[in-house]
């Protein structure tokens, strides 16, 4: 009662009591503060994670570290809030923290009954399945009367229920709430199946003692767009963190990197110009300097340098870009225009 | 209850029409004097103690109601403008999930509301258990500290050192952990009779569907029971009287076991069984009990004894030894001394404090979400909670809840304590 109950306890409380918060203009709130408070997981590899030395890393990390970027030119100017599942949508709705970067799927009642925005998709996933070798396992369709280990809260939850009705399966869920308490029953065997977002799947795939002895079945049962949220209620830090996704791909598209950033001022391509700030006003339109791009790839890089970085195949998830591609490579990722 | 004499209420009568009369008579100097400002009325409302105990008690009473309708309203407006869905209609939605455990039928297509009643039954379930066994467990370690037995005594104390001074957390968790290392897969499972096994999938068991019929059998069961209950009081009166003696015990379980049995066959068998079942994963058929069930209860039970053991000492002690001398110098048997003298009087210390452990187990039953027993707290205030985002209801629903089960506890025991109250003749 008391472990558990108490985060919740104290959103609901957040929540009754007052919530100054909400329509408040965040951008001032974090100008004020000196840093953004940015909601991430308890510890994906690839996505937030803190490393060795305790300094936070992965794909969504870099994405609060952008926005930082693009507010204060700096990208270290965040502090992390660590987040179970169950926790996150409270903490920011409570104001607890200002956007939640935290592998979380975009979908229509978080959109509409839970008082959020999602602002993009920063990883296109889709749920899977992971199961030992030893099982002989070769497609999800052969799981009837498997244990299947879940975290509570997630849309993983709902999909599981949804495929095994489907196809007519019976499953026993063995639900808990931390992900080291759903990976320590999974290693321990008290479930024959894991099942989260693929790229989670592989994430995990690399915490247990001996990952070759998982293998990650072929089905995707689900769309999972992953991507930053908001609360609604104030436009212009909508627009912050939208746009700061947004420039990230355009920069991409544009090939302008971290290493390249200050030679590409230089460029005469009206695209490239009015990205960095040298034609327009577009910065301060969203309440940032007109640099703001600059800031952001300075301080971080481009999308494909984040993807690459944290969980690509030069990283250790080994991850290839798929739909994750660019729309100019036949993936998805397409950002509008900034003009 | 003892105070809703007949005098008590006239009492209040008394007191009641006093205080109207007063009121009045104020009033009436009051308006006497016109516009007396400093006149003995006026100081007689606020310097009269009791006035001023009425008007504070009113003011404290107003500024209660006025702060919960605040807090109702605020709430209400802020989960308004924040666009967050509020009500309590999603009780009546798809629920969309499943629960590996349940005590009433549930299924995905379920709703969030009966999704409600699946982990609250999960928690009366565990609760009620754990009460049971803690007690059992509890009153035996509790008399062994006492035992003239050395190593009785001692492996008493260890044990209630060891597992009162260890949070329930980790207990709960070493359990779990010590349950799923234990226990092999379940093709390697271990077999009991009758197709039973034990694996980390937990402990399946045969089920036993009844068939037509079989409601007769239950009858002649309950009908036993009470049979048994006449008898033991027949037998009681029977050695009050006469000093004659029965053997209660071998003649009840001879009745309760004896005539469902003999119903049982005469009515033709009404009952199959399905045996469990190995096949791919897992067993099919049968009933489980989980191993997040067992290490909970195992916990929950083996934390809690310690305490009853420490209140059954005290309560023991409590009772000075004369009383035990008394009953040896009247020829009483050490046992029956125990049983008849001792315990009895013992009682009257050891309801109130058991009382607050039964109210602890409840609540603490709610740690189970951590090894994944889908309680309440797991179910409704976890996944409900999460699946709709409305947190304000779900957390005051589930507050509200573990309040009623708590008074509904307290309420029991306060009727138990006054039964066991000593009758002084
Ligand atoms: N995308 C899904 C699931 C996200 C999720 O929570 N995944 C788990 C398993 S990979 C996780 O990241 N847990 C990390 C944590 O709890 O800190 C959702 O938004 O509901």
């Amino acid at each position: 009662m008391k472990t558990y109950l108490t985060p919740a306890l104290a959103g609901a409380a957040i929540l009754a009591a007052g919530m100054s918060v909400a329509g408040a203009a965040t951008l001032d709130d974090v100008k004020a503060k000196g840093f953004l408070q940015c909601g991430v997981s308890t510890g994906l590899a690839g996505f937030s994670n803190p490393d060795d030395a305790g300094e936070w890393t992965g794909l969504d990390v870099d994405y609060c570290r952008a926005i930082a970027a693009a507010i204060f030119n700096d990208p270290k100017a965040v502090k992390f809030s660590a987040l179970s599942a169950k926790e996150r949508f409270t903490a920011l709705q409570s104001g607890e923290i200002d956007v939640l970067v935290r592998n979380s799927t975009w979908t229509m009642s978080r959109d509409t009954q839970l008082g959020l925005a999602f602002a993009g998709v920063n990883y296109y996933d889709g749920q899977g399945f992971m199961v030992k070798k030893g099982l002989g396992v070769a497609s999800a369709k052969e799981l009837d009367g498997a244990s299947v280990c879940v975290q509570t809260g997630t849309t993983t939850e709902l999909n599981l229920s949804d495929y095994f009705k489907a196809n007519g399966l019976t499953y026993n869920p063995v639900v808990f709430e931390k992900l080291e308490e759903v990976n320590a029953a999974y290693d321990a065997g008290r479930c024959d199946v894991y099942t989260t977002d693929a790229s989670g799947l592989y994430a995990i795939r690399l915490t247990f003692s001996n990952p070759d002895e998982h293998v990650v079945l072929p089905e995707i049962i689900s769309k999972e767009p992953l991507g930053p949220v908001v609360r609604q209620g104030d436009g212009q830090w909508f627009n912050i963190v939208k746009w700061t996704h947004n420039a990230l791909l355009n920069a991409e598209e544009a090939g302008i990197t971290q290493a390249n950033v200050e030679e590409m001022k230089s460029s005469e391509n009206p695209d490239v110009k009015r990205l960095l700030g040298l034609d327009g006003g577009f910065g301060e339109s969203i309440g940032l300097s007109n640099d703001w791009v600059v800031n952001i790839v300075k301080g971080v890089g481009n999308y494909g340098e984040l993807f690459e970085r944290n969980v690509g195949t030069t990283s250790p998830l080994g991850i290839a870009r798929g739909q994750n591609a660019l729309w100019t490579d036949g993936g998805l990722q397409y950002a509008p225009p900034v003009r | 209850m003892r105070h809703c004499r007949p005098g008590t209420v006239r009492d209040t009568e008394l007191l009641l029409s006093t205080s109207l009369r007063k009121v009045s008579m104020a009033i009436q100097n009051d308006a006497g004097k016109a516009g007396g400002r400093s006149g003995p009325g006026l100081s007689a409302f606020i310097y009269d103690p009791f006035y001023r105990g009425l008007i504070f008690q009113a003011l404290i009473a107003l500024a209660v109601i006025w702060t919960g309708y605040e807090i109702v309203v605020n709430t209400i407006a802020n989960l308004q403008r924040a666009n967050i869905a509020s009500g309590f209609g999603f009780l009546g939605q798809r629920a969309g999930f499943d629960v590996s455990q349940s005590l009433i039928p549930f299924t995905n297509d379920s709703t969030y509301g009966r999704a409600f009643f699946v982990g609250l039954t999960n928690t009366l379930l565990v609760a009620a258990l754990a009460i049971f066994f803690s007690t059992l467990l509890g009153f035996i370690v509790g008399i062994a500290r006492l035992s003239p037995n050395w190593l009785l005594r001692k492996v008493a104390m260890v044990y209630v050192e060891i597992f009162r001074n260890i949070p329930l957390l980790l207990q709960l968790l070493f359990w779990y952990k010590a349950v799923l290392a234990l226990l092999p897969q379940p093709r390697q499972g271990i077999e009991l009779p009758f197709n039973s096994s034990l694996s980390n999938r937990g402990l399946i068991v045969p089920r036993f569907i009844p068939e037509n019929g079989f409601a007769i059998v239950f009858a002649v069961f309950v009908a036993a029971i009470v049979g048994a209950v006449l008898l033991a009081r027949w037998a009681k009166q029977r050695q009050m009287a006469t000093g004659q003696q029965f053997p209660t015990i071998i003649a009840s379980l001879g009745i309760i076991i004896g005539l469902p049995v003999l119903a049982f066959l005469v009515m033709g068998t009404p009952m199959t069984v399905e045996y469990p079942e190995l096949r791919g994963f897992n067993f099919v058929g049968g009933v489980a009990m989980k191993p997040e069930f067992m290490a909970l209860l195992l916990g929950l039970s083996i934390y809690t004894a310690s305490f009853i053991a420490e209140i059954v000492r005290a309560g023991i002690q409590a009772v000075s030894y004369g009383q035990t001398e008394a009953a040896a110098a009247l020829g009483i048997r050490p046992g029956i001394a125990t049983r008849l003298v001792v315990i009895p009087q013992a009682m009257r210390v050891v309801i109130p404090p058991l009382t607050s452990q039964f109210l602890n187990v409840t609540k603490n039953s709610s740690l189970g979400v951590a090894i994944g027993y889908p309680d309440l707290v797991a179910v409704f205030s976890g996944t409900v909670l999460n699946q709709t985002g409305q947190a304000v209801e779900v957390i005051m629903i589930t507050m509200l809840v573990y309040l009623t089960i708590s008074l509904t506890t307290s309420l029991f025991m306060n009727w138990f304590n006054s039964r066991m109250r000593l009758v002084e003749r």
